[in-house]
């Protein structure tokens, strides 16, 4: 049993870091992952780590920073959000192209222009294709426990991940967490042995050498299939966490879904709120549940596909809009999981909390009661859905 | 002790035969001698560029040494990583020490323009690295456009001489005098047709503790517009004129590590290069002695620095 | 290595290249139009010709020049020009 003990989001991330003790971190600050950087650095200067801490000039040289250490055997950790992760793009799909199992703690936020320091998913939703693994979680709980989940996942898929959490609404809430001790985060990680590094005393490898038409596809194909791969070996690491530290993490959560006839997808922490309306739904006999996304990359299509096939109403919430005029990622993904069902759900779509925007009860009760009304009328007066903004 | 030929000639060979750079280019020459120069073993990380995708073509790489290349702007960076792993993996007793150099190679687009942020940051963190530039005055890779490396005059394919406007309008950017003002423990200019002042460059700055910086020429035949064969001639002639002094700068101070007898016209240097060809129809005469003015103007400035 | 015929399972991940100096495998002297032909008689081996070579063509066996690697070699003249004038034991001649 660990320690209780109160942190926000962005504490209880830097905790994790702080115990995982990888061997480099290089990072650039930004609202709201600043804090992240900033304890770092003080258990540093405290000796409470004894990683290697680079304080980049930029976040695309912390993450050029982190390939390099990734590159050369070092366990390697960044943090980041919003425009910093944009600003890492370029190097995220280097990172996983060159197979580095880099993991960034990475707290929602909203993408300018405007500029806005508040949640929302456009900044990791704009890094889905970018082969990292992608981690979403409710809580400061959620954050800390999946932070040192990842190392694991990154390091058996060869994969970089990402683990994020909702800007200030995580990152500055204040929880009561279980922190597992030291001694057995480090038995969990255990010793990282890289398979190729430019510091083999036996050979000298080329890392990011050039592609023509003859290999570029097979090297991408390794990587879909890395991916693939990688579904079985996030559900190995969940287990063993669960078995040893009695906390149970799939690749989604299911809450109240069984028998469900109308269901809500969300990620991140409206998890949380959603779950507080279901309950109250079900004491007045609606049959509402909740499905939360933990693991976005891969996409574990086939086993939602499962689990919401026989819930006739869906709503899935995005916090991020594509700008595609189809609505949000999540949406669009769902959706296409369901189209091989014969009798497929109706599914509709929100986008909420923009900028921060607050997504209260009532508007998780209103979600409902549209898909109670389409189950009603049988039509669906709209399809992507607004949710909390002026008209 | 001096740089011998003889010596160099028993090292095995860093850069292998069988890379696509065109015939008579330079920049395999420097990296040759650059790898000649370091007795220790060493990491290469290239920044995007001629260098990297004549040597990096999958399945063949040239590089004997271990050797990464990230992304175009990003060699900096990526090597203070490479250099950070292995001070941490020795320290927590993962690795041995075997000495290990940090090198960064990166053309003048790499160095100069896109890679000049992450490059000022590596240096100023202080990562025991050397960054190399080689600087063939404009971004060969992707077809001969200007840099902030171009000279004034030169014709590229987004500098054009054209029929009202005769080539980059602008001077050069002074890269090393720039990084000379991070006050970083050795910064240097050469040039391989100088390879003893190179490799005797190369030697201290690995051997210095801390970041260094060198700032190589590196005619480029295609996009320069020269025979191959002229390649060292070129090189050399740029160090005659004044074009490209050959410098140190070693914990601040200057000093010219060469100094031509007497200083030729840069108009010599110029005519033999396709890329100023224009320069030289009448009317443009003005041009040419700006040039000129500028290269006094910057030989008389160095000089007094390494007095 | 013929990788070339390999599918994705067999390839090393990460697009990583294992070894060192695999271009050996690629032979450039076929790019030639001119054959820098090397006089025994007359190199004093100063080895000039061999620290300007942009490809490491310069053959060498006890720190003296042996010849010219034609499988490499791109024929840019550059050793022929900068060998020096008293000696100039090496000359261009057009590839047949
Ligand atoms: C971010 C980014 N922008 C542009 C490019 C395209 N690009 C590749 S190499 C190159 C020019 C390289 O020039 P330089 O650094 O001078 O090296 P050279 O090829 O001349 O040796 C450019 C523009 C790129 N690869 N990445
Ligand atoms: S274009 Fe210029 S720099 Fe590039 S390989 Fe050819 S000669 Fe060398
Ligand atoms: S012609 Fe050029 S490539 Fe051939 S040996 Fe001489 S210098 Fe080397």
């Amino acid at each position: 049993m660990g320690k209780i003990s109160a942190k926000t989001g962005n504490e209880a991330m830097a905790e994790a870091m702080r115990q995982i003790n990888p061997d480099v971190v290089a990072a650039y600050p930004i609202t709201p992952a600043t804090e992240i950087v900033q304890i770092f650095a003080g258990f540093k200067s405290d000796g409470l780590v004894d990683t290697e801490f680079i304080a980049t000039e930029s976040e695309h040289s912390a993450l050029s920073a982190c390939i390099g250490s990734a590159a050369s055997g070092a366990r390697t950790m960044t943090a980041t959000a919003s425009q910093g992760l944009v600003l890492m793009q370029e190097m995220l799909y280097i990172a996983s192209g060159l197979r580095l199992p880099i993991v960034i703690a990475e707290v929602n936020r909203a993408l300018s222009s405007p500029i806005n320091i508040h949640c929302d998913h456009s900044d990791t939703m704009g890094a889905r294709d970018s082969g990292w693994i992608q981690i979403y979680s409710e809580n400061a709980q959620e954050a800390y426990d999946n932070l040192i989940q990842a190392v694991r996942i990154a390091e058996s898929a060869l994969l970089p991940v990402m683990v994020t959490i909702d800007g200030f609404i995580i990152s500055h809430g204040m929880e009561r967490i279980e922190i597992i001790p030291d001694e057995e985060v480090k038995g969990f990680i255990g010793e990282y042995r890289p398979r190729y590094t430019l510091l083999d005393e036996e050979r000298s490898i080329t890392m990011g050498a050039i592609d023509f038409t003859d290999y570029f596809f097979e090297h991408k194909r390794q990587q879909i299939e890395a991916m693939k791969e990688a579904k079985e070996k996030i559900i190995e690491v969940s287990k063993e966490f669960n078995s040893r530290f009695k906390r149970d993490y799939g690749l989604f959560e299911c809450y109240r879904l069984e028998d469900a006839r109308y269901a809500l997808v969300v990620l991140g922490s409206t998890g949380g709120t959603v779950k507080v309306v279901v309950d109250e739904l079900r004491e007045d006999g609606v049959k509402a549940g909740l499905l939360k996304v933990r693991v976005f990359r891969p996409f574990p299509w086939q086993e939602i596909k499962d689990t919401l096939a026989y819930i006739p109403f869906i709503a899935v919430m995005d916090r991020s809009d594509g700008l595609s005029s189809l609505g949000g990622p999540v949406f669009q993904e769902i959706r296409s999981a369901l189209y091989d069902i014969d009798s497929r759900p109706k599914v509709i779509n929100y986008i909420y909390g923009l900028g921060g925007r607050d997504t209260k009860l009532h508007h998780i009760k209103q979600v409902f009661q549209d898909l109670q009304g389409i189950d009603r009328t049988g039509r669906i007066d709209g399809l992507i859905n607004y949710l909390g903004v002026r008209e | 002790m001096a740089v011998r030929l003889k010596d160099l000639a028993k090292k095995p060979e860093g850069l292998a035969s069988g890379h696509r750079g065109c015939a008579g280019c330079m920049e395999p020459i420097a990296v040759r001698q650059i790898l000649l120069a370091i007795d220790n073993p060493c990491v290469v990380c290239c920044t995007t560029g001629c260098l990297e995708v004549v040597t990096t073509i999958f399945p063949f790489t040239a590089w004997k040494v271990p050797f990464i290349h990230s992304a175009f702007e990003s060699a900096a960076a990526t090597i203070s990583g490479v250099e950070t792993a292995y001070k941490v993996l020795k320290k927590r007793g993962k690795i041995k020490d075997r000495g290990t150099k940090f090198i960064a190679i990166g053309g003048d687009g790499g160095t100069y323009d896109i890679g000049f942020q992450a490059l000022s940051g590596a240096i100023e963190r202080g990562h025991d690295i050397v960054y190399i530039c080689l600087d063939n005055e404009a971004y060969m890779n992707t077809g001969i456009q200007r840099s902030s490396a171009t000279p004034m005059g030169a014709h590229t394919t987004t500098s054009p001489a054209g029929k009202v406007i005769p080539g980059k309008r602008e001077f050069r950017k002074d890269l090393t005098r720039c990084i000379a003002s991070h006050n970083i423990p050795y910064v240097a200019q050469a040039v391989p047709s100088k390879w003893r002042d190179l490799i005797t460059k190369v030697k201290k700055a690995v051997e210095v503790k801390g970041p260094a910086f060198i700032n190589i020429l590196s005619p480029c035949r295609l996009g320069w517009g020269y025979p191959p064969e002229d390649t060292i001639e070129i090189g050399n002639e740029a160090v005659e004129t004044c074009f490209w002094p050959i410098y140190e700068v070693e914990d601040g101070k200057w000093r010219l590590t060469y100094k031509p007898k007497e200083k030729k016209p840069v108009s010599e240097w110029l005519k033999k290069q396709g890329r100023f060809k224009h320069l030289f129809k009448p009317g443009n005469e003005s041009i040419l002695e700006e040039i000129q003015d500028h290269i006094d103007q910057e030989w008389e400035r160095l000089q007094r620095l390494c007095s | 290595m013929s990788l070339k015929t390999k599918g994705w399972r067999e390839l090393p991940i990460g697009g990583l290249i294992l070894e060192g100096g695999t271009s050996e495998m690629y032979k450039t002297g076929g790019w030639r139009s001119l054959k820098p032909i090397w006089s025994e008689e007359k190199c004093t081996h100063c080895l000039t010709c061999w620290i300007y070579c942009p490809d490491s063509a310069i053959l060498l066996s006890d720190e003296k020049v042996q010849g010219i690697n034609y499988d490499y070699c791109k024929g840019c003249g550059i050793c022929a020009k900068e060998c020096p004038t008293k000696v100039k034991a090496i000359e261009m001649v057009e590839e047949r």
